[in-house]
């Protein structure tokens, strides 16, 4: 889940990948390999970086790169996107293809191709890992096969013929288990073994006489003009194909451009020509080199292979019975969603309160100091009232829930639940004309709404996609949770405590989040109408199976992630917004302090909404980070008023109420929280993900048009029936 | 002697044998990928809650397919195990 700096925040606005060697020596070395194969895992373990992995498929979306030393020798890693074919489909595959066919941009110039690639493949089902492998292969000879998730496949009763395998292909195989770290050092000592040595002979399939005959007649042709920078076979084979991205990709990564070549465009037309009087036209011929390859992948799967008990996916089955069967998926469902909230509340109370106390005997320590050293008053309300106190409020309300909550969720997203969801939610998003997959790019939404943006390069259709990009912030990211808790438990439940209190509040803040779930759909049927017309396309969901999480790693890494994440945006952002409230507060004009004149020219607009003026300023100066708004909305409260104690929710909630809060006004303010524009990083994130400024408009408006209606709608019917 | 019919027709827990792929062209081409061609064996192993979509068992991964474009897929079903279908 989103937990890193490199998926949440700025990290997921990344741009493309640029190689960083840090010496000539250093060689590049690609991991391609079906979705959810392990990637990712053998990439974290072998460069000691935390790149996320998840059981699914789509988890990673973009190329990464790390570095690792192998017998004193310096490599580079990249972690491309799972892929099932290098006939790509969608920007994540695409993203994988051109890396292995043209390598990436170089810190300061030209463009690397990998030294050697690794195809990942998993043991439990070789049939199709090796479908990428005998692709790959045509690609790039100096390939190792590595077979992971032997754990997996030994458990299910399932054993690989390595050696076997090795000579079928005619490149090295290595068998490891990256989640213990098993065949690892194996693996590396393959891969040096492959660049350092000849390059292998691999097996090549052999097509259909009528496509040999074309590839043979194209590919000299080609080889002139391409030169050793990729294979000419495999480039005849692709432009018979006509795959018009990879056109596009060959002619922006050298500089030619086989559209417009003259000798080339003749010779295909000729081939077309003959082809075609031999019955093959151009989808049959696709089919034809497509079934070939799973062919080839079946026989070689089929000799390697042996099983010793028949049934292996007994238990999954029946787990997805109760997962996602017509009488249980859904109250399960909307049961773990409860169950992971209510863990989130109840865990978070007696942390918060402590944090709390804390960080506020530390306030009254520094005040000591301040008056010790005969600081002058505007120093210490700067730093002590303004910057300090805005980030211990940041520390101690936003910070428990979103160090419980993350793990609870990572630990569902390992075990594989993730998918299930989407398969579950999907007729739904078949109604609303859109992709099932954007189930998935909601959860990642829970994690952080960029990430969730940027995760949507799994959606093939670009209709879809972009539906799914516009909604992502119905789903309320990390950074509003807590609010949400914090008035649920202030205004709804009381703070009393206790588990049947916290259950309550599980309860209701389902609800809210069940009220996004409703509305993306909404949302989505209104632009499958409207703007994004359309019918749904085609798609596969890939349900990996269940996998045990590991509990140790994902709960210390994401509680460790988490909370320096936190910390440093609370930082960065947290402390100077406190300045500036606290400046705000206390410089005067024409008798009246700076925020009394903002608020006070919000407040009129912001009524009619339900919240008052300091709200609305508050989810203003909170566009660059949501942690900050409720915080904001504290800091405003004490400037103005008397300054008493304030450390826990209940001196919070009288310090609301002072300030005019009713039930009313927490509500429209949990309904804003919910639906209003998204946070700075995530608008940026969408503009580069859209690459258009109308569309990042329309995200930015979207939520924001639904979330006033929806407040306005409340505040004046709860007027007008004499309730608030 | 086997029975013709679509993908989508499949119940959870039968088995049939893909004659056809009528699918257009992108998800032709990522069928053919995940090794759905003509001649494969498929099984359906469940039934989301509305019914639609299914997920299949397909060469040992499970892959979930809206009724749509299940449709486009031509099968012969198969015996079941100790059954008679
Ligand atoms: N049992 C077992 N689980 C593994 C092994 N390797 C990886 N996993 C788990 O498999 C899941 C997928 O791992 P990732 O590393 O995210 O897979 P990926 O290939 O990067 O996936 P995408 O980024 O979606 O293409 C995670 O839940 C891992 O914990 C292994 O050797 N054994
Ligand atoms: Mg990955």
């Amino acid at each position: 889940m989103g937990l890193t700096h490199t998926s949440t925040g700025a990290g997921a606005a990344e741009g493309a990948l640029v190689l960083r060697r840090s010496g000539p020596d250093q060689r590049v070395v690609a991991l391609a390999g079906n979705p959810n194969v392990g990637k990712s895992t053998i990439f974290n373990y072998l460069t000691g970086l935390r790149q996320h992995t998840g059981n699914w498929p789509g988890k990673t979306v973009a190329n990464a790169q790390g570095r690792c030393t192998h017998r004193g020798r310096g490599y580079v890693l990249v972690d491309l996107p799972g892929t099932y074919s290098l006939m790509a489909h969608s920007a994540e595959e695409e993203a994988a293809r051109d890396f292995l066919c043209f390598g990436g941009a170089e810190e300061g110039g030209g463009r690397r191709r990998a030294d050697a690639a690794v195809v990942v493949c998993d043991a439990a089902c070789l049939e199709r890992s090796l479908n990428l492998v005998l692709q790959t292969l045509e690609l790039m000879p100096r390939t190792v096969v590595c077979v992971n998730l032997m754990d997996e496949a030994a458990a299910r009763g399932l054993s690989v013929d390595l050696e076997g395998l090795s000579r079928l292909l005619g490149v090295p195989v290595v068998g490891t288990s990256a989640g213990r770290g098993e065949g690892l050092e194996a693996l590396m000592d393959a891969v040096e073994g492959v660049i350092q040595g000849p390059a292998p002979v691999p097996c090549a399939v052999t097509y259909p006489p009528p496509v040999e005959a074309a590839a043979a007649q194209l590919a000299p042709i080609l080889a002139d003009r391409l030169g050793d920078r990729i294979p000419a076979r495999w480039a005849a084979l692709r432009l018979l194909d006509e795959d018009p991205s990879l056109l596009a990709a060959l002619t922006a990564a050298s500089d030619w451009n086989p559209r417009t070549d003259g000798v080339v465009q003749e010779t295909l037309l000729r081939i077309r020509m003959d082809l075609e009087r031999a019955g093959v036209d151009r989808l049959a011929l696709r089919d034809a080199v497509a079934a070939r390859l799973v062919g080839e992948a079946e026989e070689i799967a089929g000799a390697v292979l042996a099983r010793r008990n028949p049934d292996s996916g007994g238990r999954d089955r029946r787990l997805d019975r109760i997962l996602t069967s017509r009488a249980t998926g859904i109250p399960v469902m909307l049961l773990l969603l409860a169950g992971v909230l209510w863990l989130t509340i109840a865990g978070a109370n007696v942390p918060s309160d402590l944090l709390a106390s804390g960080l506020f005997w530390v306030q009254d320590r520094l005040t000591g100091l301040f008056t010790y050293l005969n600081a002058p008053d505007w120093l210490h309300g700067a730093l002590v009232l303004g910057v300090y106190r805005v980030l211990a409020w940041v520390v101690s309300v936003m910070l428990p829930p979103m160090a419980i909550f993350f793990p609870l969720f990572t630990l569902l997203e390992d075990f594989g639940y993730l998918p299930r969801v989407a398969f579950v939610l999907d007729h739904a998003f078949q109604k609303a004309r859109a992709c099932g997959k954007q189930a998935l790019t909601m959860c990642m939404g829970f994690g952080c709404n960029a990430a969730g943006v940027v995760g949507c390069r799994i959606i093939d259709s670009p209709r879809e996609r972009m539906i799914a990009i516009l909604t992502n912030n119905f789903v309320p990211c990390n950074g509003r949770f807590p609010t949400l808790i914090a008035i649920i438990t202030m205004f709804f439940v009381g703070t009393a405590g206790g588990p049947g209190r916290s259950l309550l509040s599980a309860l209701l803040l389902t609800g809210v989040i069940v009220l996004g779930v409703v509305l993306t759909f909404w949302i989505s049927r209104l632009l499958s109408a409207t703007a994004l017309k359309g019918t749904p396309s085609a798609f596969t969901l890939e349900l990996p199976p269940y996998r045990r999480p590991r509990v140790g790693q994902v709960v210390v890494r994401s509680v460790l992630d988490r909370t320096l994440f936190v910390l440093g945006r609370a930082a960065a952002v947290a402390a100077p917004a406190g300045l500036v409230i606290w400046i705000f507060a206390n410089v005067q004009v024409g008798g009246l302090s700076l925020l009394d004149h903002c608020t006070g020219f919000l407040d009129p607009f912001a009524r009619l909404l339900g919240l008052d003026g300091v709200i609305l300023m508050a989810f203003l100066l909170g566009f660059p980070a949501n942690e900050i708004v409720f915080p904001i909305i504290i800091m405003a409260y004490l400037s103005t008023g008397t300054l008493t104690e304030f450390s826990s929710l209940e001196d919070l909630h009288r310090l609301l109420a002072g300030h005019g809060w009713t039930w009313l006004t927490a509500v429209c303010t949990m309904l804003f929280s919910l639906l209003h524009w998204p946070c700075s990083t995530t608008c940026l994130t969408v503009g580069r993900e859209t690459g258009s400024f109308k569309w990042t408009l329309a995200a930015f408006a979207l939520p924001t048009a639904v979330g006033m209606a929806a407040c306005l709608l409340v505040a004046t019917l709860a007027r007008l029936a004499g309730l608030a | 002697m086997s029975i013709q019919q679509t993908l989508a027709a499949l119940q959870v827990g039968q088995s049939a044998r893909v004659s056809q792929v009528e699918a257009g062209p992108a998800m032709r081409r990522r069928l053919f990928d995940l090794g759905l061609i003509p001649g494969t064996q498929v099984t359906c192993t469940a039934r989301s809650p509305a019914g639609d979509p299914a997920a299949y068992l397909i060469r040992g991964a499970v892959v979930a397919l809206r009724g749509r474009d299940a449709g486009e897929i031509r099968v012969s079903l198969l015996p079941e195990p100790g059954g008679t279908a």
